[in-house]
């Protein structure tokens, strides 16, 4: 097979805090060295002022096929993971039909396949239909490809279940990933609970709905030996919960968006349904907490958390459109605004929250990481370019974020998946 | 719209905004506007002039999107006394339920060239929202539990008329103030005009942090009821109580209904409002509904001037920017 040669950037790679300019030279789908003048390849990607790492991961998009076709298809999803940088995805099986069975796991395989973009995993039900009510084939989801369970954005809403849940998916050595909101304390809500739902006469959803959740799931979590794994916390309570448990060994991880760091529940005054998320966009002090908890370890990784929904989903009332967006092709540049520009994460921490850390939550040992004889799958950045956010021009089937129009600094230029590049900026 | 649009040099302070979404944000001097406004027209009015040309050529598009009987008729008279043609849209047995979206209702209704919309929506933000898809001026007439900014506005225009100014008085809102637009609105034209306001009600139904907006908070009537002017009843609404606010509306009455005993342990001048519709023996009983503190009656015939003046001025903003 051919050779790929990386040329002169600057190689980071957190798995072994390794932080150098060299050459990255792949070989038969594999990275077969890393180091300086490393000859000459088949094919030769300058990455000069450039960062090479690990492709991103990101634990939990919204891809939306089979029944949702019209917000976004394995396709488009899959050609915005590339964009953003992502070279493996674990799919939310909160589709039509919903991921609880084998045969619909081995379709979500299968149409990534044909799609040829980034690798795709099937994230399989917890409960049959996300009913929340009966497990759902645990077991045959796992043997056809589920990396974890989850429910996608409904609670589950017995402690019975859950339990259940996380005792019997220790079998498979599987994570269960949840998203912590108690229903009765959000029902009807519409963002964060506190002086902006008043003032905008909006319902709230209160911090303390999450922070519930995330107490019983972490003492099932205690009870059982399971994994648990919490998507998108947004609260300071959470984070603190988090902490506490990782500090006494149990097994639980968590990550948190871009959107939830950069925006706040101030923002809602705009009355505009891409500010509508879930978990809501909370306070300065949660958004402050987040940090930290990246900053100290306790949040494990980010997610963009991509929720597409086509247009007239979205251009609705307040009340009645969906909650989420679109985040796949604009998280890099996020976490540089937020994280690495005010100088609270390095780069070489940035990546690993994107790296390493989701490799982590899924029990994965050669992804994420740039290590010699793994599967070369790269991503290019280039830290210092500054692009604008148009909409237009996404790779996502949907449109609904509310970052159009901002500019920012870092852009993804390449990617390359398996030795191959998947992905490639094309210089005007 | 920019401030250059309006280069007159009238001595009154002067309305330029295209519309009227709510209290929050708005001047004591643009507050003041309307209110004089709706005086002279109400002035006008006693001397005979019950027709006039203001809005003559204009047409107006009630879109009510939530039932409402009292606040469509007075939009809809008010427009009328002004002139104006009217186009009535309510939701029941309209395009909505074949699954038109309201902002496609709205625009439809624009193109037959309505330049004035007057907006009722079950959902807060949703007059807003329109104001991106429609040329058209907006005027909210209640969204959601956001604001009902022409229901504060005559609720002040009322107080102002009895009691000649608004600074220095001291206003309690009592009820259900989680689920009021009513609330929210008379909080915001109140507190900026320098009147004192305090929020009574249960625990339950006091919104969180609301004493940001400069309130004060009381879950007890019957302690601020001797310090009060003005003492405003919001409705119960009991559509709204999805879940457990109150153990019952015979409780409810008990502690915050406006009675008899608590009119004789108030201010001899005290005023009495309510927004309406009433629920006898509720917020109020009869004695106090119908006796000589309440003005609950002229709060419905200020409503009609407070709504033309409304009219009237964003009609007169949109001519001066050209937009009309």
């Amino acid at each position: 097979m051919s050779s790929l040669l990386i040329r002169g950037g600057r190689v980071i790679d957190p798995s072994r805090e390794l932080d150098r300019v060299g050459d990255v030279i792949v070989r038969d789908g594999r990275i077969a060295e890393i180091g300086s003048n490393l000859g000459q390849a088949d094919e030769i990607l300058d990455a000069t002022g450039c960062i090479v790492c690990a492709g991103f991961i990101d634990t939990h998009v919204g891809v939306r096929d089979p029944g949702f076709e019209e917000d976004e298809t394995t396709a488009t999803a899959t050609a915005a993971a590339l964009a953003g940088g992502f070279t493996r995805i674990a799919a939310l099986p909160d589709t039509l039909p919903v991921v609880d069975n084998a045969a619909a796991a081995e379709y979500v395989v299968l149409q990534a396949k044909r799609a040829g973009n980034c690798r795709v995993y099937p994230l399989g039900a917890v409960t049959r239909n996300h009913a929340g009510e009966e497990l759902a084939d645990l077991g045959q989801l796992a043997r056809s490809g589920a990396v974890a369970f989850t429910d996608s954005n409904f609670p589950i809403a017995s402690a019975e279940i859950m339990r259940r849940a996380l005792e019997y998916a220790r079998m498979f050595d599987r994570p269960i990933f949840v998203h912590p909101q108690d229903p009765t304390l959000t029902a009807g809500g519409v963002m964060h609970e506190g002086y902006y739902s008043t003032a905008l006469g909006l319902r709230g959803m209160p911090a303390a709905a999450e922070e519930i959740m995330v107490s019983r799931d972490i003492a099932l979590a205690e009870l059982t030996g399971g994994r648990i794994h919490l998507m998108s916390i947004s609260t300071q309570g959470a984070v603190e919960q988090v902490r506490r448990a990782k500090q006494r060994g149990i097994k639980v991880t968590c990550d948190v968006t871009p959107h939830h760091l950069v925006l706040t529940d101030a923002d809602m005054q705009k009355y505009d349904a891409n500010y509508k998320v879930r978990p809501p966009l909370r306070t300065e002090e949660h958004v402050r907490a987040l940090i930290d908890g990246l900053v100290d370890g306790t949040v494990d990784a980010i997610s963009a958390d991509h929720q597409p929904w086509a247009s007239e989903k979205k251009d609705r009332e307040l009340d009645q459109v969906p909650f989420g967006i679109v985040g796949l092709e604009t998280l890099l540049p996020l976490c540089v605004k937020t994280l690495v520009e005010p100088g609270r994460l390095s780069w070489l921490q940035l990546i690993s929250k994107l790296t390493t850390g989701p490799a982590r939550i899924l029990g994965w040992t050669e992804a994420g990481m740039l290590a010699t004889g793994v599967s070369a799958d790269v991503t290019v950045i280039d830290p210092t370019a500054s692009w604008t956010v148009d909409p237009a021009k996404f790779r996502s089937k949907s449109r609904n974020t509310p970052f159009g129009g901002w500019t920012m600094q870092g852009q993804v230029k390449a990617v390359v998946i398996g030795g191959e590049i998947r992905f490639r900026v094309t210089e005007v | 719209m920019s401030p250059s649009a309006s280069p007159s040099a009238a001595p009154p302070a002067l309305w330029n905004r295209p519309h009227l979404l709510g209290l929050q944000g708005l001047s004591a001097a643009e507050l003041t506007v309307i209110l004089d406004r709706a005086a002279d027209f109400k002035r006008l009015h006693a001397a005979g002039q019950t027709k006039l040309d203001h809005l003559k050529g204009v047409t107006v598009g009630n879109l009510f999107f939530e039932p409402s009987t009292r606040t469509k008729t007075s939009f809809s008279l008010a427009a009328k006394r002004l002139s104006a043609d009217t186009v009535d849209f309510t939701a029941s047995g309209s395009s909505l339920s074949k699954g038109e979206t309201f902002i496609d209702t709205a625009r439809n209704i624009e193109a037959m060239g309505v330049t004035q919309m007057v907006v009722r929506h079950s959902t807060s933000g949703a007059p807003y929202h329109l104001t991106k898809h429609l040329k058209a001026g907006v005027i909210n007439a209640g969204d959601g539990t956001h604001e009902h900014p022409t229901q504060g506005l005559l609720d002040i225009f009322t107080i102002r008329e009895h009691r000649g100014q608004i600074a220095g008085l001291t206003v309690a809102l009592v009820g259900d103030i989680l689920h009021s637009r009513v609330a929210r609105s008379n909080i915001w034209g109140l507190t900026t005009l320098g009147a004192k306001v305090i929020v009574c009600g249960p625990a339950t139904l006091i919104p969180p942090e609301i004493e940001r907006l400069g309130v004060e908070i009381s879950h007890s009537l019957d302690a601020i009821v001797p310090r009060t002017d003005v003492i405003n009843l919001l409705r119960i609404q009991a559509e709204r109580q999805r879940s457990a606010f109150f153990p019952s509306i015979y409780e409810y009455a008990h502690f915050f209904g406006m009675n008899g005993n608590r009119v004789q342990r108030a201010r001899k001048d005290v005023l009495i409002l309510a927004p309406g519709p009433i629920n006898r023996g509720v917020e109020l009983t009869p004695d106090v509904a119908d006796g000589d503190h309440s003005v609950i009656l002229d709060q419905v015939t200020n409503g009609l001037f407070i709504r033309m003046a409304c009219l009237s001025l964003l009609h007169e903003a949109r001519s001066v920017s050209g937009q009309h």
